[in-house]
């Protein structure tokens, strides 16, 4: 490069290119997620139509004259071609229409507005945890390794991991709702407040919180946290053992010797160069625990009476509503598209190789 | 009210708070101390847990499950209802005032009640009552076989369904025994809509159906405040009620799908019923202080038939042989208790004409002896289950007695679809299965238990429970059409119990159990009826 081209800035071509590069990407990235959604939404409704459960009889009940039954059947579009099923359902996606429930008579998408915020509000509290606790559990885990911390650490994590959800749902249960009383029992808010704040992002916390309903606020507060912290349970399980994995294979890399050879502090050579270098890896099990945790957790929700998107789908299946099973499975995977993209964006911010 | 609630909750609420933030730490073991007093419902206030996940509308013309019945019931009236104080004495007065009924026992004409409100303050006419019902044929879903059997058709409801002033008559294509007419008008699809606010809310000529869906037009004691799927049912009191408001001001009915939550959340006094108590923890419940289990009969029957196609099963005698090698008691008194009781004969007890005759008992002597006498051996034979695990139990209970008696009965565990495409189609040698009646008229069972006119396999009646197991009941299809005509309401009776004795022992059916529902209730709540096997629950008479 000349002195000439250096005084000039960038070549005006180059900055064409790397606005083609971006556009490229972004095409890129849609049509990934375009592929994946209709793979995904193929595979669940070609499942749907030939699993041995009859969505006609849903509809019309079991005694059900013939007729009536037949009427059910032409009226639902069973009558016709599978792939043209398909293809008609495509289209009513793409135009934002889920269809109706045919358990509840009901725009599958109004469902999903009211059951995927209870979730989004139960996992996120839950990640939030699991975050909280479970990266500085790994991270001292790594670094007293071995000691009794080591110990408790890894016994914290494979208790998280063993124990069934069910039973500890239940558990605590009893004892922290029956015996102590310190939380709400089940459901998202007591009986007091049900119906009682505006719907604005469906979820409770922070509806109470933008209509300044502090009392509902609390009330919610001390129904959710029972849950969460199960959930952020299994999380932090996951993430800390992931945590002291990653830490252990920085902490016996070269750099790290090289960094205390030349009289950096521990803390400094923990927090800024071994946690600095698994801050990507971290993002992906983040990423992961996250969005199971969004798919919803269903026996959780079971328990705790949370209306969730995990208990819909599920009621939804065994009630062979299609309808709802497609329409929660679009907005689950969708999630699990965006929380990808959303890592990838974030790599680029923490690691500068991947710019 | 809300207000008053918030007050009564505040104090609690500020514990619990505290102890939200504690339970976070008590991720990392902190224990604390602090205990929160057993809270209560406020008197005024009935919350129930209850399985709700069933409920697909909550439009009468439409709502065919169990759940909705329990919400219809409370917020509409109808022509005539049940007391829910006094069942036994079967249907009486509601909107309609009073009856008569024309010489030839086809019209039946209904004198309004006047002076009752709808919720929005108008008052329920005739006009409304000719609206609801007409509605009702015109929208087709499915409970209106309810009306349409008695030849109701939206060719015809001009004439058949005609309001006159502060009078309804009906007529129908036949005669019917009034009792048959007006136990029928007692189900959900009877009930009154205010015909000007369904209109007015009427969406590509939907009659309202869609927003009948989520709100509600009626006159009962109750109206919606909001219907949750698998979440929760509001109601609130009608102060208009005209037989008075109810002491329960408010109703929320929370889905709480597992029986061990439910149980908690009543032994904390956050509930007052818990309506899907397991045996396991209504024996938990039972004899603590300040809690109650109540039991109570409900329609749903559990049975086993046998396909008269199959050459052996088709044989009385083994039938008969087959119906010695259940073992009732043992089943109720083990697995099932206190939610099944024996009960051996189509009609539901507390229907009218039902029998409660129990002449089988296990008793493997006899069925051999029979066996013998039947010239079978080595019997054997596949049943169809659908995989429930109460039904599966009793299943294998039957596999075990039946062969005591040398009979192997092979078991075939399918999906709803599965069994019942095979049972429809007649091609199950067994089937074990549960029954519920439609209507609380003993029609209802009689007419598909032991009615089916025409058994040949190009008649298709695959609705009805003889034809699915190729049995052609001989006279007991007249008999069960003429019981169905009887205007006297203690003739039909008798011809009833009749058509059940000769059907219990000839019959290729063996009832074997009743539904018993056990709920939990706290002791404050009184008056609280299920609505037994006749109807569902009503909230109005309840107090605290």
């Amino acid at each position: 490069m000349s002195a000439t081209q250096d005084t000039l800035g960038p070549h005006p071509r180059s900055a064409r290119s790397s606005w083609v590069t971006v556009f490229y990407s972004i095409i890129k990235t849609l049509s990934m997620i375009l592929a994946t959604m209709l793979g995904l939404l193929f595979v669940t409704f070609i499942i749907g139509r030939i699993m041995p459960i009859d969505p006609v009889i849903s509809v019309v009940g079991e005694r059900a004259s013939k007729e009536v039954y037949d009427a059910a059947y032409a009226s639902m579009g069973l009558d016709r071609p599978l792939l043209v099923q398909f293809f008609l359902y495509i289209s009513d996606v793409a135009r934002g229409d889920f269809g109706q429930s045919l358990l509840n008579s009901r725009p599958v998408i109004d469902d999903i507005k009211r059951v995927f915020p209870a979730t989004l509000e139960l996992a996120t509290l839950g990640t939030i945890i699991g975050v909280t606790i479970g990266v500085p559990l790994g991270v001292i885990g790594a670094v007293k390794r071995d000691t009794w911390i080591d110990q408790l650490s890894r016994i914290i994590a494979l208790v998280g991991y063993s124990m069934p959800i069910f039973w500890l749902g239940l558990v605590g249960l009893l004892v922290f709702y029956g015996i102590l009383g310190w939380v709400g029992g089940p459901g998202r808010v007591g009986i007091f407040y049900v119906d009682v704040v505006p719907v604005v992002t469906g979820m409770i916390l922070v509806d109470s919180a933008l209509d300044g309903q502090w009392d509902v606020f609390r009330d919610a507060l001390s129904h959710i946290v029972l849950p969460a912290s199960i959930l952020g349970y299994y999380s932090l399980a996951y993430i800390s053992r992931m945590t002291r994995s990653f830490m252990l294979e920085q902490l016996g890399s070269e750099y790290i010797t090289t960094a205390r050879v030349k009289g950096l502090s521990e803390y400094v050579v923990i927090t800024r160069h071994a946690f600095g270098n698994i801050k990507v890896q971290l993002i992906t099990v983040i990423a992961l625990s996250y969005a199971s945790l969004l798919e919803g957790s269903v026996l959780t929700e079971i328990i705790f009476a949370w209306p969730g998107i995990g208990s819909y789908i599920t009621t939804a299946l065994l009630s062979a509503d299609m309808n709802a099973v497609l329409g929660g499975t679009v907005v689950v995977g969708l999630v699990f598209v965006c929380l990808n993209v959303f890592s990838d964006l974030l790599y680029v911010f923490f690691d500068p190789r991947s710019r | 009210m809300i207000k008053t609630f918030h007050q009564a909750a505040r104090r609690s609420i500020m514990k619990r708070t505290l102890g939200s933030v504690a339970i976070a730490i008590a991720l990392g073991s902190v224990v604390g101390t602090a205990t929160v007093a057993q809270a209560a419902t406020p008197d005024n206030m009935l919350v129930i847990a209850n399985r709700i996940d069933d409920i697909t509308t909550l439009d009468p013309a439409q709502s065919f499950e169990f759940a909705g019945s329990d919400v219809n019931r409370n917020v509409y009236g109808k022509l005539v209802n049940f007391d829910p104080m006094n069942l036994e004495a079967g249907y009486e007065p509601d909107l309609a005032q009073s009856w008569t009924v024309s010489e030839d026992g086809k019209s039946i004409t209904f004198t309004m009640r006047e002076g009752v409100k709808f919720h929005s303050g108008n008052p329920v006419t005739a006009e409304d009552a000719e609206f609801s019902l007409r509605r009702a044929v015109l929208l087709n879903k499915t409970p209106s076989f309810i009306l349409t059997q008695f030849g109701f058709a939206p060719e015809n409801i001009e004439q058949t369904i005609v309001a006159d002033g502060n009078t309804l008559t009906i007529t129908t294509d036949k005669k019917y025994a009034t009792s048959f007419v007006l136990n029928c008008l007692t189900s959900t699809i009877g009930s009154i809509v205010e015909k000007a606010l369904v209109m007015e809310n009427e969406k590509d000529g939907d009659m309202g159906n869609d927003w009948l869906a989520t709100n509600s037009a009626g006159s009962g004691a109750y109206k919606v405040v909001s219907w949750k799927p698998a979440e929760s049912v509001t109601l609130v009191s009608n102060p208009d009620f005209y037989k008075g408001e109810p002491a329960m001001e408010r109703v929320i009915v929370q889905h709480i799908q597992e029986s061990a939550t439910q149980r908690l959340l009543l032994e904390k006094g956050d509930i007052d019923v818990a309506r899907n108590l397991n045996p396991e923890d209504v024996a938990g419940i039972d004899g603590k202080e300040g809690l109650a289990v109540t039991t109570e009969l409900r329609g749903r029957l559990m049975y086993i038939s046998f396909n008269q196609k199959h050459p052996e099963l088709s044989k009385p005698k083994v039938v008969e042989a087959l119906k010695y090698l259940v073992d009732y008691n043992g089943m109720q008194n083990s697995f099932l208790k206190g939610q099944w009781q024996v009960h051996q004969n189509f009609l539901p007890a507390t229907y009218l004409g039902a029998i409660d005759d129990t002449p089988f008992s296990f008793n493997v002597e006899k069925a051999k002896a029979l066996l013998a006498e039947a010239g079978v051996e080595n019997l054997e034979f596949e049943t169809g289950v659908r995989e429930a695990q109460e039904r599966i139990e009793i299943a294998q209970s039957l596999q075990n007695t039946f062969a005591q008696a040398g009979v192997t009965m092979n078991i075939t565990i399918g999906t709803g679809k599965q069994i019942l495409t095979r049972y429809r189609a007649r091609e199950l040698d067994m089937y074990l299965g549960a029954w519920g009646p439609d209507y609380p008229d003993p029609h209802t069972n009689a007419g598909t238990f032991a009615f089916n006119p025409d058994n040949s396999d190009e008649a298709q009646a695959t609705g009805l429970l003889a034809y699915r197991n190729a049995w052609d009941p001989g006279p007991l299809s007249g008999m069960v059409e003429a019981a169905v005509a009887e205007g006297d309401t203690d003739a039909r009776r008798g011809m009833y119990e009749e058509i059940q004795r000769e059907f219990q022992a000839t019959a290729p059916f063996a009832i074997l159990f009743q539904k018993t529902e056990q709920t939990g209730v706290n002791a404050a709540v009184q008056n609280l009826n299920l609505g037994s096997a006749v109807t569902a629950i009503s909230y109005w008479p309840v107090s605290k």
